[in-house]
């Protein structure tokens, strides 16, 4: 991303430094798997060493086994040369290994102070809390991260990057000599990304070791100096991250070359599918207009709360618009309900699959069918057969990985599972197609297959809205970027020809759309 | 304890590699478990005459825990079906001057409009079903007050109270008429679009929206089918009496959703069964219908029949512990 930190970290790699927590050949395993086969590799104070895998590699399961919440079947975890066991998370705390979780576990109604000191709050006789000391405490702990917002703040007023320090901040009250960060950017945009990075910068010139585990590649060789990688469960070797590059990290990573990114994008565009005209929603978003094409991938960009989800929302029936119309196929539609959205052929993939998407509970072939229910029942009852017609077609055309379809998609990786978003949309054979942070959360190898499915969706005929926060995917993938701030459109990318710094520009309300604007925005009508 | 605890999961491991994957829901080991038992215990118990009386004693809480387990299923629950099912019996009995096809009608009437008030009420405000649901549960015990003042009702139709005693063959009707309903809501839940829907709506709501499903009328449905069979438990119980009283049904709300719960339904929603409700049903049935059989005090069954339920709920807990471990990697 930035020659200057490449020199940077290459210079640093090139010291010896001795290391300061060592796994030698630890192995866990489950009934019926080995989750862990002798996984050996170490950290050095003052390093980032990143621990890259697919979903399912046995990242989170080590990172667990290294907090003291599994205890390994085999193997030494060496702490400064001692071996250690831990048989709690508490004890490996102690000993100063913290992981920082993916998810949040804040309390949000609580000031920063008392999340930070949660559960040891100073105290003075009688059992009172000592007010004093845990401000006092709390500032300086911030002050060492150059945090911006105060011991005092009341946690669920801070934006999400900031919640994510006073997560790191709550590791930092016993000093750690290891810090685990566990996909520490997945909620992060951007925008706020160079606060966490700057944070971690601190941490390793602290002479902390620190474990990255993350599948994103340009963090990985943003931020670390060494990479390890797992496949299935087993070591697949460790490599300086100024000796590598990302093709060669994602080989060992998934023991082939990514082919399909580079699928090129779909080129015959139909009439207008999708056409918005001055749509608002008050307070949220004002004045959107653009149109998708049959045949056309439109990105939209924009920082989270720009009012993207919203726009998807609202064209999805979930948000009642204060003016303007929505026009499907050339004719204004009347969306009043998600219900009447799906009638009308319109799919939303929705940004968190968990809470939006799935019914965890529920297995493959239901999940796959749940938005498409008439066309496999009559009358009223289920044709079961005719279900899992379905969900063997779109487990074959996406190559989902399930055991069956009987398995409950909560047990599914996060790229299956999204697969099985889509599947249930195809289904339903909509006209138009969005998806909101389709691949987020997902490993690089999933990324790339459902970037592709994407093209191959559009080359067919769907008109597809892809919304991310993640550059490479909007450029990647699209061939028009819309690029939104604070809930209106301040720009229109014609044939993806913006660059980098344009588009940054244009989602921080920098960028004045005005006659420098690329050609080709004449097919967009005027707002 | 635990030794207790082992035997039961090693019981249902063993179930399961019989069966061969199929799982036997827990319910129904416990089920015909108390059957041998009292069985063994009492002379009396194991007989077509005594079995078929557990049926029908069990039919009213049954018919209710029919209709609760999709309200449940929905991620709902209602505390309103003992009040709807007193009102239904004092309008099946109250009415019959007009005849009693006109006074059945009228009571079922009554229950799916109460269920259907419910229904919308949470479907339009959001509010909590618990709330909605507890509400109606004081506003409709009042309702029966005011119809009734505070009188109990004779049936002054024998033929009414005669069909409460009707059997066809040795099988009462009563009995042939539950299990008939337990088979049709079991077929709904498992082969119907509206079953699969309910199983969304209260395993995900969020998604299910997403998926285009009208969660607020799938919801306003079940709250219908619910108040529909506490009307029809109602009417049973009436037959049963020839009689009814303005305090009937008080604490049924409890016992069905006791059922319901024993057998296996979530109270977060997005899981559960009808096969698994009859379990919990026939297993409250059976167990007072045993101890009353050993003389037990009544007093004592209550007390034992609470231990009961707090056990089997901890063994059930323990047992989808130790079953969802491992396959995690």
């Amino acid at each position: 991303m930035n020659t200057s930190d490449v020199t940077h970290i290459s210079e640093e790699s090139a010291q010896v430094t001795t290391p300061i927590l060592s796994l030698v050949n630890i192995t866990k395993k489950f009934p019926g798997v080995i989750a862990l086969n002798k996984i050996s590799f170490d950290v050095r104070a003052g390093e980032v060493h990143a621990l890259l895998g697919e979903n399912g590699a046995g990242k989170s399961t080590l990172m667990k086994v290294l907090a003291g919440k599994h205890t390994p079947d085999g193997g030494q975890i060496l702490l400064n040369g001692k071996s250690m066991v831990f048989a709690t998370p508490k004890q490996a705390k102690r000993s100063g290994i913290v992981l920082i979780h993916q998810e949040q576990s804040l309390v949000p109604e609580m000031s920063v102070a008392e999340n930070i000191f949660l559960g040891s709050l100073p105290r003075k006789s009688a059992n009172r809390v000592d007010w004093v000391t845990l401000h006092h405490e709390s500032q300086k702990i911030l002050d060492s991260l150059n945090c911006s917002f105060s011991a005092m703040d009341i946690v669920s007023d801070l934006s999400i990057a900031k919640k994510q320090m006073v997560e790191i901040a709550r590791a930092l009250v016993v000093t750690p000599k290891v810090l685990v960060f566990d996909e520490p950017t997945a909620s992060l945009t951007d925008h706020e990304k160079p606060v966490l990075y700057k944070m971690i910068d601190t941490l390793r010139e602290q002479g902390v070791g620190i474990v990255y585990i993350s599948h994103r590649m340009d963090e990985i060789f943003h931020l670390s100096q060494r990479i390890s990688v797992l496949r299935d469960g087993e070591y697949n070797g460790t490599v300086n991250t100024a000796d590598t590059n990302e093709d060669e990290v994602t080989k060992l990573m998934i023991g082939r070359s990514l082919e399909l990114d580079h699928a090129s994008k779909p080129t015959d565009f139909g009439d207008n599918m999708l056409e918005l005209r001055g749509l608002t929603v008050d307070g949220v978003f004002k004045d959107v207009s653009f149109s998708v094409r049959k045949g056309e991938i439109v990105g939209m960009y924009g920082l989270v709360g720009a009012g993207r989800s919203e726009v998807a929302e609202t064209i999805f029936g979930l948000r009642k618009p204060s003016r303007g119309e929505i026009l499907l196929d050339g004719k204004v539609a009347r969306l009043r309900s998600s219900h009447d959205a799906v009638v009308q052929g319109i799919a939303l993939v929705p940004e968190d699959r968990k809470d939006q998407g799935l019914i965890l509970g529920m297995n493959c072939r239901d999940n796959m069918t749940l938005a498409g229910l008439g066309s496999v029942s009559s009358n009223g009852f289920m044709n079961t057969g005719a279900e899992k017609n379905v969900y063997d077609k779109y487990q074959q055309a996406m190559k989902i990985k399930t055991p069956g379809w009987r398995q409950k998609v909560g047990n599914l990786s996060g790229g299956n599972q999204q697969k099985i978003v889509i599947g249930k949309w195809l289904h339903t054979h909509p006209k138009l197609l969005i998806l909101d942070e389709p691949t987020r959360g997902i490993d690089v190898g999933s990324k790339a297959e459902i970037h592709a499915l994407i093209k191959d969706l559009a080359r067919t005929g769907y008109a597809v809205l892809v919304i991310s926060s993640e550059m490479p995917e909007v450029m990647g993938v699209s061939n028009c970027i819309i690029a939104m701030y604070d809930g209106q459109v301040t720009a229109n990318f014609a044939g993806g020809a913006v660059s980098e710094d344009t588009l940054v520009q244009a989602i921080t309300g920098q960028y004045v759309k005005d006659s420098d604007a690329p050609a080709g925005l004449d097919d967009q009508p005027a707002a | 304890m635990s030794a207790i605890l082992d035997s039961v999961n090693s019981m249902i491991d063993m179930k399961r590699f019989l069966s061969g994957g199929a799982v036997i829901q827990p319910i129904w080991v416990f089920v015909v478990a108390i059957t041998i038992f009292f069985s063994v215990m009492s002379d009396h118990f194991l007989s077509l005459g005594n079995l078929t009386n557990i049926l029908v004693q069990t039919s009213t809480i049954g018919l209710i825990a029919l209709g609760m387990t999709y309200v449940m299923i929905n991620g709902n629950i209602d505390l309103s079906v003992g009040a709807t099912l007193g009102l239904a019996a004092s309008l099946s009995v109250g009415l019959q001057d007009y005849g009693i096809t006109v006074a059945v009608l009228a009571a079922i009437a009554s229950g799916v409009v109460l269920g259907a008030m419910n229904g919308l009420i949470v479907w339009k405000t959001g509010v909590n079903a618990f709330i909605v649901t507890l509400g109606a549960m004081i506003g409709v015990r009042g309702l029966i007050f005011v119809y009734t003042e505070e009188q109990s009702f004779y049936a002054s139709n024998f033929a009414f109270s005669d069909f409460g005693i009707s059997t066809i063959g040795p099988i009462p009707v009563l009995a042939i008429i539950f299990l008939l309903c337990a088979l049709l809501m079991h077929l709904v839940l498992k082969k119907t679009v509206h079953g699969r829907n309910t199983f969304a709506v209260g395993g995900n709501p969020e998604a299910a929206l997403d998926a285009g499903i009208r969660i607020g009328r799938n919801m306003m449905v079940n709250f219908i089918i619910v108040g529909f069979f506490a009307a029809l438990a109602g009417v049973f119980l009436a037959t049963q009496m020839g009689a009814s009283t303005p305090n009937l049904g008080r604490d049924y709300e409890l016992w069905a959703i006791t059922a319901v719960v024993l057998g296996g339904t979530k109270l977060t929603g997005g899981f559960g069964s009808i096969t698994g409700t009859m379990g919990g049903v026939l297993a409250i049935g059976v167990l007072r219908n045993g101890m009353n059989m050993m003389q037990v005090p009544a007093f004592y069954v209550l007390v034992i029949l609470g231990v009961i339920l707090i056990s089997v709920l901890i063994i059930d807990q323990k047992i989808n512990v130790n079953s969802s471990k491992g396959v995690q990697v």
